[in-house]
């Protein structure tokens, strides 16, 4: 292989197990790559001189032989909402001017256990709160890829910074969290695999909290068997997070059998939306095309609240914001803007530090909890998501995994949707009902838009069950055939 | 008993509820590791939770779940195997989260019953609404610099119960029983220290009056800043006054929350836009609900120590205390454990006396407790055996007490230092009694003649000639004998 950027995860590992490469050129091939590509803009902060000494250690180990794991000397990006330590972390927000954490995010502690190599922290939207990553303060990320008319594209939010940064060959693997779909819709823009893990997988302990019973952290990979090695590195029980479940990590890997025969795919009837475009819907039938050819039997399912999950997502994790963006109040660390008093510094500091994503966010979950409107909003709109929740559990008496459209459309060009929030929120429509469930999901990239874009469609499982998630993405995978690179090569 | 406010247009009611704050006793705080000592250098005893940092997470401290059941089955309260946290949201400096981890919706515990020992002896219940966790905010300094204020986080994320009575409470008099009792019961529990004085057990008065009759209860005030038993009687006498001047100058009292200003003497409206707080409770996501088994609240139930009321009725019941001097002795689990080692093997009501009259008023003289008492129970005891043997009379056993307040020696060697041992040989008695009749036979005389009560006097002359070591017993047999003829 001509370009060490051009591996995946396994078969870089691979090639450090046979000794055809050291971890120290692998990271180095990327680091050469993400400083080549910042006009992509998918980094806050690069670290290139902490990746190369932790690939001299990992080269070190595997000399030794003590390697740590198949993750031992892949570089990966980091979500800036990841607190690393030593290590600037924004949370792609101007409040977090400065804040270098004396500690490290479980779940970057975890890949760095297991060997990986941080390249550096990639851009997102300002407290993960958006769906094209325009809304951080150091500025919006391009898409690698360009569709016909050369314009800049959104790679899709928030965890835009890590998706460009896979999609470009800038990393092997990226972490992303996924709130309401911040790793899959990203994923499907740009051209990747994003894995939003059941929620209760992987710690939050150390993320910078967007809405805390949504939030989960995930994969963003080229393939996905990397999605399965990358998961497997940082999932696990955490007793610092309350809401961590005390559950075995499996092999997530060995779960790739490529075999679905029997398997029970649901097609959940009211994903098929009013004016949805053609393509997509094109994509969706390929899609299930593909697995009836491999093999599984295609069910109708049935999930009757959806249509309910985006205006119920757009009241519950602004109203856990509301509370968990308090904390920055330019007392302690981060952004403080002088006031005469005490209210004056709070109101120039948050005035200063947010952007208006995050200030309409916070001002819609206030409302939310607000006496008198607490019962109508947020009361409600918990019992809805039971009943959305209920809606799943129900469909997987019947079904192994669901396949539906992961985004609505392909990826646009930025500025688009601007001023109009809502339209904005529409990205989300597909992949918030299984936030809201806690259910675990996956975006495979298996088709390119009349445009040249490429497109995803989400395998949603039971909680817990990544295993038969994977396994269905690996053949879906493989049946798409997806190998274009943006740009047009491979 | 009742407290009844005279007002120019009638006769006014108190109605008193509690909010008492108490720090659990524990060595970490309610959602992290750090210590809780009080004391420590500023900012010293601070996690990364404690600071509210990007990304932590609060993981509830067993310990204080254990506590706060305790607290619960020491206040006779109905356990809720399941609670809920909540976020209570407000901006403060000292509040690093922007909230405080509380539990509105879903408490631990539920209703209880205190029973208040009131001064004439008799008792009343006091019912208990509920018994929340919480984490204490940390403490803003507003003295140290001219511009600026400075904050330390020791305190933050520290353990509380908040225990809200019912508004049972109907005079200062019924405040003072309640927080007495209630201090009495969490130090007996061993889940709080209730030392005011510390800020470890504070209170807020929720006062309202009405007239004697009516059934409706009126607006209240909730008063803030009471930092002891003697202020919170205080501030409930002054905001009755206040509220019943205003009712009777035709106004009326809001509902709003006040600040009690001990030096002033009186209550005063906090800003408005202080308390229009919206607090937005809502469940907290980082925490799943506290679910405890019936098996580990009878585990706890099983160890509860004896608890004051139990140990009272006992001392009524197997010591033939009176109920006012069984709540004396027992108010203080220090003092009912000195008064027991005190009792054993004597006289239980003698030994009740000893130790509420005469070492109480020692005590309170020196301005020490019962641990750093100048007369150990042992000595005490000591002195009690010499008594019962005879070895020292009453009288000479006071002067006894006094030497031993004052030196802490042992009540026998003090009694051989100074020969103070009675003297119950008759012959030396009666040798002593002659000698008074026949120097003073005119008062022989008269008790001859009929004044009986002049033999009181016989009895101080022959005590003071023997140095007060005649025994009484003996002394009194004898003269009435000589003095008959």
């Amino acid at each position: 292989m001509a370009k060490l950027t051009n591996h995946t995860i396994a078969s870089a590992r691979d090639g450090l197990a046979s000794g055809d490469f050291s971890a120290v050129e692998l990271v180095q091939a990327h680091v050469d790559a993400m400083s080549a590509a910042r006009d992509l803009n998918a980094f806050i902060t690069e670290t290139p001189e902490i990746a190369i000494e932790r690939a001299t250690e990992s080269d070190k180990r595997r000399a030794g032989g003590a390697c740590a794991g198949p993750m031992d000397g892949i570089p990966v990006a980091v979500k800036d909402l990841f607190c690393t330590d030593g290590v600037l972390t924004t949370a792609g927000s101007h409040i977090l001017d400065g804040f270098v954490p004396p500690y490290e995010s479980t779940v970057s502690q975890n890949l760095r256990d297991a060997g990986a190599v941080m390249l550096g922290k990639t851009n997102m939207d300002e407290f993960a709160m958006g769906s094209a990553n325009v809304t951080s303060y150091y500025g919006n990320v391009v898409n690698p890829w360009k569709g016909k008319d050369g314009k800049d594209l959104v790679p899709g939010g928030s965890s835009g910074g890590s998706a460009a940064a896979v999609s470009a060959r800038l990393a092997l693997g990226a972490t992303g969290t996924d709130t309401g779909g911040s790793i899959r819709q990203p994923a499907s823009f740009s051209g990747i695999v994003g894995l939003k893990p059941t929620y209760g997988r992987c710690s939050r302990w150390g993320i910078a909290a967007f809405a805390s019973s949504l939030d989960q952290a995930g994969p963003m990979t080229r393939t996905v068997r990397d999605a399965a090695i990358m998961l497997g590195a940082m999932a696990g029980h955490d007793a610092k997070d309350s809401t961590s479940a005390p559950v075995d990590v499996p092999d997530f890997e060995a779960a790739l059998s490529g075999d679905i025969k029997g398997l029970r795919v649901g097609i959940p009837k009211e994903y098929r939306m009013d004016g949805m475009a053609p393509e997509i819907e094109a994509l969706w039938a390929e899609g299930i095309d593909m697995m009836k050819q491999a093999g599984a039997e295609i069910v109708d399912a049935s999930l009757p609240n959806t249509r309910h999950a985006l205006p119920t997502y757009y009241i519950i994790a602004p109203a856990e914001a509301s509370a968990n963006l308090a904390r920055y109040d330019g007392v302690r660390y981060g952004l403080r803007v002088p006031g005469s008093s005490l209210d004056e510094m709070y109101a120039n500091t948050r005035s200063e530090g947010f952007g208006d994503e995050v200030k309409r966010r916070i001002l819609i979950g206030t409302y939310v909890l607000s006496a008198g409107f607490y019962d109508a909003y947020y009361r409600k709109a918990q019992r809805v998501r039971k009943l959305i929740a209920d809606d799943f559990t129900k469909a997987f008496e019947d079904v192994d995994v669901l396949l539906t459209p992961t985004a609505p459309s392909e990826a646009f060009a930025i500025g688009e949707k601007m001023d109009d929030p809502v339209a904005m929120y529409l990205n989300d429509v597909f992949t918030v009902p299984a936030s809201l469930a806690g259910l675990p999901g996956i975006s495979v990239p298996t088709g390119l838009s009349g445009n040249g874009l490429p497109l995803g469609l989400q395998l949603l499982g039971r909680p817990f069950d990544e295993e038969t998630v994977l396994r269905a993405a690996d053949v879906l995978e493989s049946a798409a055939g997806f190998d274009t690179v943006p740009g047009g090569e491979g | 008993m009742s407290y009844i406010l005279a007002g120019e247009t009638g006769d006014w009611e108190v109605v008193i509820g509690l909010e008492v704050h108490a720090q659990i006793i524990s060595k970490s705080k309610l959602f992290s590791g750090a210590p809780t000592a009080y004391g420590a250098a500023p900012n010293t005893q601070v996690s990364l939770v404690d600071a509210a940092m990007p990304g932590m997470l609060p993981v509830i401290n067993e310990y204080c779940i254990e506590q706060a059941v305790r607290t619960g089955l020491g206040l006779r309260a109905e356990i809720n195997l399941v609670s809920v946290f909540d976020r209570k949201n407000y901006f403060y400096a000292d509040l690093p989260q922007g909230y405080q981890i509380s539990q509105l919706y879903h408490p631990i515990v539920g209703e209880g019953t205190v029973i208040l020992d009131l001064a004439d002896g008799s008792t009343r219940e006091v019912g208990i609404e509920r018994l929340h966790m919480e984490q204490d905010a940390g403490k803003s300094m507003h003295d140290q610099d001219p511009k600026r204020s400075f904050i330390d986080l020791n305190r933050s994320g520290t353990a509380l119960m908040e225990i809200v009575s019912r508004p049972d409470l109907k005079s200062p008099e019924d405040v003072g029983a309640y927080l007495r009792k209630l201090r009495s019961i969490l130090r007996y529990l061993g889940t709080c220290d209730g030392n005011m004085d510390e800020g470890s057990m504070r209170c807020d008065v929720n006062v309202s009056v009405r007239k004697v009759g009516e059934t409706e209860l009126r607006n209240r005030a909730e008063v803030k800043n009471v930092n002891s038993v003697r202020f919170a009687m205080q501030a409930v006498e002054i905001e009755a006054r206040r509220q019943i001047e205003v009712y009777e100058d035709g106004g009326d009292v809001v509902q709003e929350t006040r600040l009690f200003d001990s030096v002033k003497g009186e209550t005063r409206s906090m800003r408005s836009k202080e308390q229009a707080h919206d607090y937005r409770y809502f469940p907290d996501p980082d925490l799943l609900p506290l679910v405890i088994s019936q098996a580990y609240v009878d585990a706890i139930a099983e160890s509860l120590p004896e608890l004051p009321d139990e140990r009272k009725q006992r001392y009524m019941g197997d010591f033939g205390l009176s109920s006012y001097d069984a709540g004396v002795l027992v108010a203080e689990r220090d003092t009912a454990v000195y008064y027991e080692s005190v009792a054993s093997g004597h006289d239980p009501k003698l030994a009740a006396n000893w130790v509420i009259t005469n070492l109480f008023a020692v005590l309170k003289d020196k301005g020490v407790g019962i641990t750093d008492s100048p007369i150990s129970a042992v000595n005490m005891s000591k002195l009690l055996d010499l008594l019962a043997d005879d070895t020292i009379s009453g009288r000479i056993a006071k002067d006894v007490f006094e030497i031993m307040a004052d030196t802490g020696k042992d009540p026998a060697s003090i009694v051989a230092e100074k020969g103070l041992t009675q003297i119950t040989d008759s012959g030396a008695i009666e040798a002593a009694i002659d000698k008074v009749i026949a120097d003073n036979p005119a008062q022989v005389e008269q008790f001859r003649s009929g004044n009986e009560k002049i033999a009181g006097w016989f009895v101080g002359q022959v005590m003071q000639s023997t140095g007060g070591k005649a025994n009484p017993g003996v002394l009194n047999k004898l003269l009435r004998e000589k003095l008959k003829g």
